[in-house]
């Protein structure tokens, strides 16, 4: 093989620690059973922050408002299973189907428009949906949330039980699916016509690449992926309440991404982790002022340079 | 004899609130061109570039690519029928290699640039051809540094391949040599003598070598409007665009 | 219908003179500042502390008001947001987040979560019934039109006629220009972000009876002062404060006549207006 054809080659090969550390990742409900709730926690926050990564770090559109998403997703899925159908998996399918319409309509609105014009309309429309949710409150439940969802067996097999197991295993099994799917689009030439959009959109379009049309796809992708982890969330939990919709949860999923490092995939699992760990941690030792940590953190992370972060693994990554 | 026309614009009229940018532009470039336009600083060539590229749309006026009206076709679709620009100052893919660079600039002309699935570069013509333009433009040992690293001669070699890359029918530089520091452009100019027969060239350049070794046609473009148009020869012998441009030649003391 | 106008210009003039900091910081260093409803809020927390506890009057509060936020603005860029003009927006955006989280917390912390209320001077209580009641003037929000006016003019004036305002104009335009003709744009910036954050809190004080104030004041307003600046364009004072009118009049109809939907139509509003014209309905370019 030439060289050229080697590099190339490169570019797909997967690392053998990626294999390593899913193995252990779908371990974990068997090794930390008591731990099952907070596992399928991390598990959907770190879904929704890979798809957000395909919109932030892969295309460079800068959204306050991914958590609209989210919510959307949430309350499509415990609402369907709630009057419907409760199987689990057909929940997700109506979750994503749902988010990607309104995706691809919103995709509408970033296309064109500054930074600022892209954070205010992602913002607005977040913003929106919540008072929608708020307002709409015979279908939602309103500012009490939607109650007492109850779900089907996934499957038809494994209930959900009391103590998160299935739940776990079911986040992580999807989750998996997804990551192995956006392992594949982020190395194919649609993965690669995104990071040079982000990168240079005018010579983007020089080289032929319509440059609105992959914008709208992968916006829909990004808001279907963000649908499935808030249909994963209503469902695992039984529940959904106006914060799916909240500044707070798009803020906090941004600012996982940081941590974790946009453009790369690993990001979003990374990012979730240690974000999910150290809420844990302070919250424990100062409950009601993880506010004030978080707020110190980002600002000195930003004084600092997102860049220098020790991130020893990130040296086998590609940009 | 008609000469096979490629591109053309007619009374291309372009105006920003009150300054008129082009004016009243008419223009043919035929195929196999090695057609050089030039002009003060200020006179509108890249204005022009960008109206025929589709970058900027035109106040009024036509445009057409082999034949067919592209007045207003958006810029991509352009690219994809064969008309291609390079840039005056660099635009390339600051976090891409050159390798990956051009793998994506072949895909796309390949049609496979929406592919969602294949990973880039599986399929083997795109590795052929990145070899090979890799190889003409000297790039084969940069070829995994990212771009952000590299030497500003070797971006500018960079720039051109990608223009390259994606097969152009018409080519259009906007000077190509512009800053290149004196050892790195031999290099270029050669690459840039290299061309294939059947790609028409129009090149913007204030380079007066490049300029008369490279056209075997010229167009004088002054304050957006053509002066002249003709021969090297010719137009180095019109006294108007020696006043206007090439400097009057008995204003020595 | 009147009285509904009138609260609506007088809701807007008070958004105005919140925002119009946002605006030119924005449009000056392109910076995306979320902090900057923080300082609002703490001009309306330092008006409560001044008023009740040190027990100066209310028009006395003003000023001082202005004074102490500015030098907060003051040290907060000198020491901080210098820092991070050249950094990506994204990061600034967080940034801000930051600030505003720590502020929020900071409150919460050392006052307490319960709503605070300002007493206002007997004078400006009370209410002016024109045409048989159609049109209702609270003597309040009398009071905010004519300061909110009377400082729109003062800001003009110093933009259009002042050699500062002259300099200022000259680096939101072009900053490298700017300093290459020997302008202190370090001083610019330091300065602007000062008298912008100052009108934030002055703004935050005097709206603390109109708007509430408590310390979730940042977040919930963030919005409506990113609408004025993303409506109403940064370049220059009619943009943002047309925006600011334009956004205060919808808000306080729509609640009014459509309780149901209220904010609702202005989230959408917004997001249309900016669809259409992604550089804001008054500005001149695009930032």
């Amino acid at each position: 093989m030439s060289s050229v054809a080697k590099s190339l080659a490169a570019l797909a090969k997967p690392r053998w620690w990626e294999f390593a550390v899913w193995a252990m990742l779908l371990c974990l409900p068997f090794w930390m059973p008591s731990h099952a709730l907070l596992i399928s926690e991390i598990t959907i926050i770190a879904l929704f922050a890979m798809s957000l990564d395909l919109i932030l770090g892969y295309s460079g559109i800068v959204s306050l408002g991914h958590a609209a998403f989210f919510g959307m997703g949430a309350y499509s899925s415990a609402l369907f299973a709630k009057h419907i159908n409760p199987d689990p998996l057909l929940g997700l399918v109506v979750a994503g189907a749902v988010t990607a319409v309104l995706g691809a309509v919103c995709s509408l609105s970033v296309l064109r428009g500054s930074d600022l014009t892209r954070l205010m309309v992602t913002l607005g429309v977040a913003l929106l949906l919540q008072e929608l949710a708020n307002k709409l409150d015979f279908i939602t439940g309103g500012a009490d949330g939607l109650q007492g969802v109850v779900m089907g067996p996934v499957l038809g097999r494994f209930e959900f039980d009391l103590f998160g197991q299935t739940a776990a295993w079911y986040a992580l099994g999807v989750t998996l699916l997804v990551f192995l799917l956006l392992r594949q689009v982020v190395q194919s030439p649609f993965g690669f016509s995104l990071k040079t959009i982000r990168d240079n959109p005018l010579r983007a379009q020089a080289i032929g690449i319509s440059v609105h049309a992959r914008l709208i796809a992968v916006y829909t992708l990004a808001a279907a992926l963000a649908g499935l982890a808030g249909g994963l969330q209503a469902q695992t939990t039984g529940f959904a309440s106006l914060d799916v919709f909240g500044f707070d949860r798009s803020a906090d999923v941004l600012l996982m991404l940081v941590i974790g490092g946009t453009g790369w995939l690993w990001g979003g699992i990374i990012g979730a982790v240690v974000f999910k760990t150290l809420h844990s941690l302070i919250s424990a030792w100062t409950p009601q002022y993880w506010t004030f940590w978080l707020g110190l953190f980002l600002v000195l992370l930003m004084l600092l340079g997102r860049e220098r972060l020790l991130r020893p693994w990130t040296w086998g990554r590609r940009a | 004899m008609s000469a096979d026309i490629v591109l053309s614009c007619q009374g291309l009229v372009k105006r920003f609130g009150g300054i008129t940018a082009t004016n009243n532009v008419s223009f043919q470039l035929e195929r196999g061109a090695r057609h050089a336009l030039i002009g003060p600083n200020g006179a509108g060539k890249t204005t022009l570039i960008n109206l025929l590229t589709g970058v900027l749309p035109p106040t009024s006026g036509r445009i057409a690519l082999l034949g067919k009206d592209i007045s207003h076709l958006p810029p991509h679709q352009r690219v994809r029928r064969g008309l291609v620009r390079t840039f005056q100052i660099n635009q390339l893919f600051e976090s891409l290699t050159p390798l990956q660079t051009l793998a994506m600039a072949v895909t796309q002309h390949l049609g496979q640039g929406g592919n969602g699935w294949q990973a880039l570069g599986r399929d083997p013509r795109v590795a052929h051809r990145c070899e090979q333009l890799l190889a003409q433009f000297h790039l084969t040992e940069v070829m995994d540094q990212a771009t952000q690293e590299l030497a500003y001669g070797k971006r500018r070699l960079l720039e051109m391949a990608i223009a390259l890359a994606c097969q152009p029918s018409v080519l259009l530089l906007d000077e190509p040599v512009a800053g290149v520091p004196a050892g790195e452009r031999e290099e270029l100019l050669q690459t840039v003598a290299a061309l294939p027969a059947d790609v028409s060239v129009l090149l913007i350049e204030h380079d007066m070598d490049l300029v008369f070794s490279f056209a075997k046609r010229m167009t004088v473009l002054v304050n957006g409007a053509v002066l002249t148009e003709g021969s090297p020869a010719e137009v180095a012998a019109d006294a108007r665009v020696r006043e206007v441009y090439l400097g009057q030649a008995d204003q020595h003391g | 219908m009147l009285t509904l106008l009138f609260d609506g210009v007088a809701y807007g003039m008070l958004l105005f003179v919140l925002a119009v900091g946002l605006s030119i910081t924005l449009g000056l260093m392109n910076f995306i500042n979320l902090a900057h409803g923080s300082f609002a809020m703490v001009g309306g927390y330092a008006m409560v502390m001044l008023s009740k506890q040190l027990q100066i009057p209310f028009l006395i509060c003003l000023p001082i008001v202005f004074v102490v936020v500015a030098l907060l603005g003051a040290l907060l860029e000198s020491t901080l947001y210098r820092r991070m003009y050249n950094k990506p927006h994204l990061d600034q955006v967080l940034f801000s987040i930051g600030l505003t989280f720590m502020a929020v917390a900071g409150v919460d912390y050392f006052v307490g979560s319960t709503q605070q209320l300002v007493q206002l001077p007997e004078f400006l209580k009370g209410r002016t019934e024109l045409w048989d009641g159609a049109l209702g003037m609270g003597h309040y929000r009398l009071a905010i039109i004519a300061v909110c006016a009377a400082l729109t003019v003062v800001l003009q004036q110093l933009l259009v006629r002042t050699r500062f305002g002259a300099q200022l104009r000259a680096a939101v335009d072009n900053q490298r220009v700017a300093a290459g003709l020997g302008i202190d744009v370090n001083r610019v910036f330091l300065i602007t972000f000062a008298v912008g954050s100052g009108l934030a809190g002055l703004g935050g004080a005097m709206g603390a009876e109109v708007l509430g104030l408590d310390p979730v004041f940042p977040l919930k307003f963030m919005i409506y002062f990113l609408i004025v600046v993303a409506v109403g364009g940064t370049s220059g004072l009619t943009g943002p404060l047309l925006a600011a009118l334009l956004l205060g009049i919808a808000d306080v109809a729509g609640k009014y006549y459509i309780p149901k939907l209220g904010a609702f139509i202005v989230y959408s509003l917004m997001i249309v207006i900016l669809m259409w014209r992604p550089q804001g309905l008054f500005s001149r370019g695009s930032k």
